[in-house]
């Protein structure tokens, strides 16, 4: 294997840009530098994306916009005997937590308020790091982008929830529950964050540590 | 810097790390081995001969169950002479109603569409290979599609918030799960052991070398 080497000598690996060559993302073949699409599988191919930070900037500001309603909303309307009650995603966790189910509500927590506030942050700090050279170590950078990407999907959860209570609770006059409008601003508010976590180059996590390395 | 590959190496000798763009020159991986990015640690090739078998048989085996999940009951309430059933279809259908509708759009997408057109994607861009026929046309395709959808297939994210939701309700009434929540379980397990099968490099060189021959 080419680029073996010890200690902090592994941060600086000869790369698919280094020898003029170009690395696809779908399916790691590599082609010259200025293919436009991949002969093995039809993907796009950019040696580094110009526009990634712009574009993670963009959607995490369009999530967290959306963020926002969907806490000052309620998440279910909850209508018991004809009298109507409307809980919040906060207020269905105290809710949770007073039944004394802390387990249930410890996840619904995670994951609609901690996820979603974590990931913010996160992002924020690694579009923020890379612009520059920085002394950080990418191993690490990597696994906060790798525990981002893969834990952004999972505050889905609530939205879920609030889909299975309305369609199993529908005793006409009894009890029914509604969703809120907060359910739909959750909804488009993981999505965008997604999408931002998806437009990261991971790549240029390493790229400016080299910068630092030649100099 | 490591040595840069040497001029004569071709190009399909070359793999780069879809990850931090570290360039590896890999020769036959041995069986059942995993190659790591030697500079992020990201697996690069898995090489088990029965891989891409496995991964249809157990595409295939999850699709036949989705024909369960939409067509069986998921689950049943009762809170004494009251019952109220919802299938999987139900729930999707929960924001129907008024100016959530693309919500129930979304959700149908999140938790059906996706994850079949996922399985389904990857038998058609595997099957062949799996029998060792000719791919079919269009298969570098699927499968590149059946990779960039994946996180977008939200089925085990949806099964936790069922658990959620049955504990919601439990106090509330008795509760019975049909057929089609227990084959949804089983889809999710069996799509998590499918994915770890999965390395894009010894998948695609697979595709690759039955393109050739
Ligand atoms: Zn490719």
């Amino acid at each position: 294997m080419v680029g073996a080497g010890s200690g902090t000598e592994k941060l600086k690996a000869w790369t698919a840009r280094d020898a003029g060559l170009v690395g696809c993302r779908h399916c790691t073949r590599v082609s010259p530098i200025g293919t436009e699409t991949c002969p093995r599988c039809g993907g796009g191919l950019t040696s580094r994306d110009p526009t990634s930070l712009q574009r993670v900037w963009a959607w995490a500001v369009v999530g967290l916009l959306f963020y926002i309603p969907a806490n000052l909303y309620p998440m279910l309307i909850t209508s018991t005997l004809g009298r109507p009650q409307e809980a919040t995603i906060v207020g269905g966790v105290i809710e949770l937590a007073q039944y004394g189910a802390w387990g249930v509500a410890a996840i619904v927590f995670f994951a609609s308020v901690m996820i979603p506030v974590g990931k913010f942050i996160a992002i924020g700090y690694l579009a923020w790091i890379v612009r520059k050279p920085h002394g950080h170590s990418p191993k690490q950078l990597l696994h906060l982008f790798e525990v981002v990407e893969w834990i952004g999907r999972w505050s889905m959860i609530d939205v879920f929830v609030v889909a299975i209570l309305v369609a199993l609770v529908q005793f006409d006059l009894l009890a029914t529950i509604n969703p809120g409008i907060a359910a739909v601003c959750f909804a488009l508010s993981v999505v965008f964050t997604m999408l931002s976590a998806l437009s990261f180059d991971s790549r240029a996590l390493w790229d400016q540590i080299e910068t630092l390395a030649d100099e | 810097m490591a040595a840069a590959p040497a001029a004569d190496t071709r190009l399909d000798e070359l793999v780069c790390c879809p990850v931090c763009d570290a360039l590896h020159e890999l020769g036959e991986v041995p069986a059942d081995t995993r190659m790591r990015c030697v500079r992020c640690g990201t697996v690069i090739a898995v090489d088990r001969p029965e891989a891409i078998r496995r991964i249809v048989v157990l595409a295939a085996t999850a699709l036949v169950l989705m024909t369960i999940v939409v067509f069986y009951p998921f689950l049943e309430l009762r809170t004494g002479m009251f019952v109220s059933r919802a299938s999987v279809f139900d729930t999707v259908m929960s924001f129907a109603q008024g100016i959530m509708a693309p919500l129930s759009i979304a959700v149908a997408i999140f938790v059906i569409v996706l994850p079949v057109a996922r399985l389904g994607l990857l038998i058609w861009a595997l099957g062949p290979l799996s029998v060792e026929r000719e791919p079919w046309p269009g298969a570098a395709f699927a499968l590149r599609w059946a990779e960039t959808l994946k996180p977008w297939a939200m089925a085990e994210i949806f099964m936790v918030g069922v658990a959620v939701a049955l504990v919601k309700l439990a106090d509330l009434a008795t509760l019975s799960m049909g057929p089609a929540f227990w084959s949804f379980t089983a889809i999710v397990v069996i799509t998590a052991i499918k994915d770890t099968q999965m390395s894009k490099h010894s998948i695609w060189s697979a595709l690759d070398r039955a393109r050739k021959s």
